[in-house]
């Protein structure tokens, strides 16, 4: 009787399991049955193709501007990553182990910019990068910000040096290390997992944003992302959903790639933003 | 008579002090360029008009009572931002902790479905959604064609359709609830096992199991998945601009001015018409008017919900 009850349940949870895992994973599978589709075929309503055209990945990595594009994004990700990292840590490592007047106020600060829409500020930092800087139609009033933290990188790095016990820190400064030396020697070390995180956040972030590249790049081509060229695609294919579909995949194949590579990592960042504190 | 420290010691604190402010100095010198400074721009702005080639003239409340009495999009805008930050959310969470109680009672092959329930939130945002209109194209798209073939007859026309194109996009955010997959998977395996023991003893259903011991512990994450969603929401921009463009067919390249929303205003959000009023119009004091109120409406849904105390600083501050 209970073995039965128990049989029952397996197959009731799995079965949903199983409706679950198609909603998610069936989208991937008919972008890329269309990615391989002949020209005619793409929008004829057909779910399976008739030849497999996998030179249509080809002519997505042949057409003007694509290779330029993936460059570019490299570019803007690896950059911001590091520069936002860089900036973040010493600072996360102020708010969470120096005691100091005016930290919780620092803190409230930090949180208020994160909770804040990009959008509330757009306008008059373009004028800036556009009218004092002439760097609009390039990345870099993207980049250059990162160079000075990040709040949700300090925020979520923050968190993550809390739980670093203070004696360690206390030994390291009894043996003569100043604070900078601590933070490299000791710190760094210690909250590995944390910056990895933080790191794959930032480089997703970047290799994912739409808005800034839009705001900053639109005007020069030369300067388009993967993300932001990704929806000229169609239009300038209009025929056809083939070769966006292709170019969509491409689009999403590094992100995913990143993420088999260094799952734990990720999902320990995930976990970190929701579970303390 | 006080006693003064040594001098010393007075050169100790200064010293603290100097090193507090250098690692500090990253985030001072990053929020007063870039976050203090444009803020206070943009309330200088909202007062002048400025077409971004002439100097600005100041114009007292003009660019404010057009934005709240005259512009006709103002209303759709404010209105679908509103609607969803309230459905989209809401069912986030209700999916994304489905999701997440589901993945704990699965028995066999648990890896391999984590994992795809996960992926597709790693898709970019322009990425999914370039997907999904094509998924849900009236067209000729796989999804109406499974539907016509299981006997529905007429099937919406999702992101073609006003009342449709909304929901169209609170299914593209739930094809990718793996981050509040995750967190909500790490907080009810945190709930311990023996209350749940303990309950069943005591004769408790599932539902009483859930209400009395799963929820109360799970509270506070939900509370940061509701905080993190909302303030996500508020700036919804790319997902709801892309599919517009997308499904109403024009060829849109750099300087191509279009009617955003489509279709008939239903996906245009609050940042959207910030963009169209400031880099399209070049009607600099109305867009930051708008952004000002998208300001205000923020800050008052987070401090609303950060009084609830949703995790967000620790037991230490």
């Amino acid at each position: 009787m209970i073995r039965r009850k128990r049989l029952l349940h397996w197959i009731a949870v799995h079965s949903v399991a199983v409706a679950a895992a198609l909603f998610f994973l069936l989208p991937f599978v008919f972008v890329f049955l269309t990615s391989v589709m002949g020209d005619g075929q793409a929008m004829s309503g057909d779910l399976w193709p008739h030849e497999w055209h996998w030179s249509n990945y080809v002519q997505v990595f042949t057409t003007p501007g694509f290779l330029d594009w993936w460059r570019n994004s490299l570019t803007y990700a690896v950059l911001g990553t590091v520069f936002t990292v860089c900036s973040s840590l010493p600072v996360a490592y102020a708010l969470a182990k120096f005691r100091f007047r005016g930290r919780r106020t620092a803190m409230l600060l930090v949180i208020s910019t994160m909770m804040l829409p990009p959008q509330v500020i757009v306008v008059p930092m373009y004028l800036v990068w556009a009218q004092q800087f002439h760097l609009s139609g390039s990345l870099w009033p993207l980049i250059i910000p990162m160079a000075f933290g990040d709040a949700y990188s300090i925020f979520l790095l923050r968190q993550f040096l809390l739980t670093i016990p203070k004696e360690y820190l206390e030994s390291a400064r009894v043996d003569g290390c100043g604070e900078l030396r601590t933070l490299l020697r000791i710190v760094v070390p210690m909250a590995k997992p944390g910056i990895a995180a933080v790191a794959l956040f930032q480089f997703f972030y970047c290799w994912n944003d739409y808005f800034g590249p839009q705001i900053y790049a639109a005007q020069n081509p030369g300067a388009w992302t993967l993300s932001y060229g990704l929806e000229t695609f169609k239009s300038a294919h209009m025929v056809d959903w083939n070769l966006t579909m292709a170019a969509t995949l491409l689009v999403m194949a590094p992100v995913i790639v990143v993420f088999f590579f260094a799952q734990r990592a990720f999902v320990e960042g995930v976990t970190l933003t929701g579970v303390k504190g | 008579m006080a006693l003064s420290p040594a001098p010393a010691l007075r050169r100790k604190h200064r010293r603290t002090r100097l090193r507090t402010l250098g690692f500090l100095s990253p985030w001072l010198v990053g929020f007063s360029v870039f976050f203090a400074y444009p803020l206070l721009a943009t309330v200088y702005f909202s007062f002048m008009h400025y077409n971004q080639i002439k100097e600005p003239t100041f114009v007292g409340l003009r660019n404010w009572t057009y934005v709240l009495t005259q512009m006709p999009l103002f209303g759709p805008a404010l209105w679908n931002t509103l609607w969803l930050v309230v459905v989209m959310v809401a069912l986030r969470v209700v999916f994304g902790l489905g999701i997440g109680m589901l993945v704990t009672k699965i028995k066999t092959g648990v890896g391999l479905f984590r994992t795809a329930f996960y992926v597709p939130y790693l898709a970019p945002p322009v990425a999914a959604t370039v997907a999904f209109v094509f998924l849900l194209s009236p067209g000729g798209g796989p999804v109406n064609e499974v539907l016509s073939a299981v006997g529905i007859d007429s099937p919406p026309t999702w992101f073609n359709d006003p009342t449709w194109a909304k929901p169209s996009l609170v299914m593209l955010s739930l094809w990718g609830i793996g981050d509040l997959m995750v967190i909500f998977m790490a907080a009810l395996l945190d709930v311990p096992k023996e209350q749940y023991e303990a309950a069943e003893l005591d004769g408790a259903g599932a539902w009483a199991r859930f209400r009395y011991v799963t929820w109360p512990s799970i509270t506070p994450i939900v509370m940061f998945a509701v905080v993190t969603g909302v303030v996500q929401t508020m700036q919804y921009y790319t997902q709801a601009l892309v599919a517009g463009k997308l499904a109403s067919g024009v060829s849109i390249g750099p300087g191509t001015v279009i009617q955003p929303g489509y279709p008939d205003h239903a996906t245009l959000t609050v940042p959207q018409l910030v963009y169209s009023l400031g880099f399209q119009n070049f009607n600099t004091g109305a867009a930051c008017v708008l952004s000002l109120v998208l300001f205000a409406i923020a800050m008052a849904f987070t401090t609303l919900l950060m009084r609830k105390r949703a995790g967000l600083l620790s037991a230490e501050d």
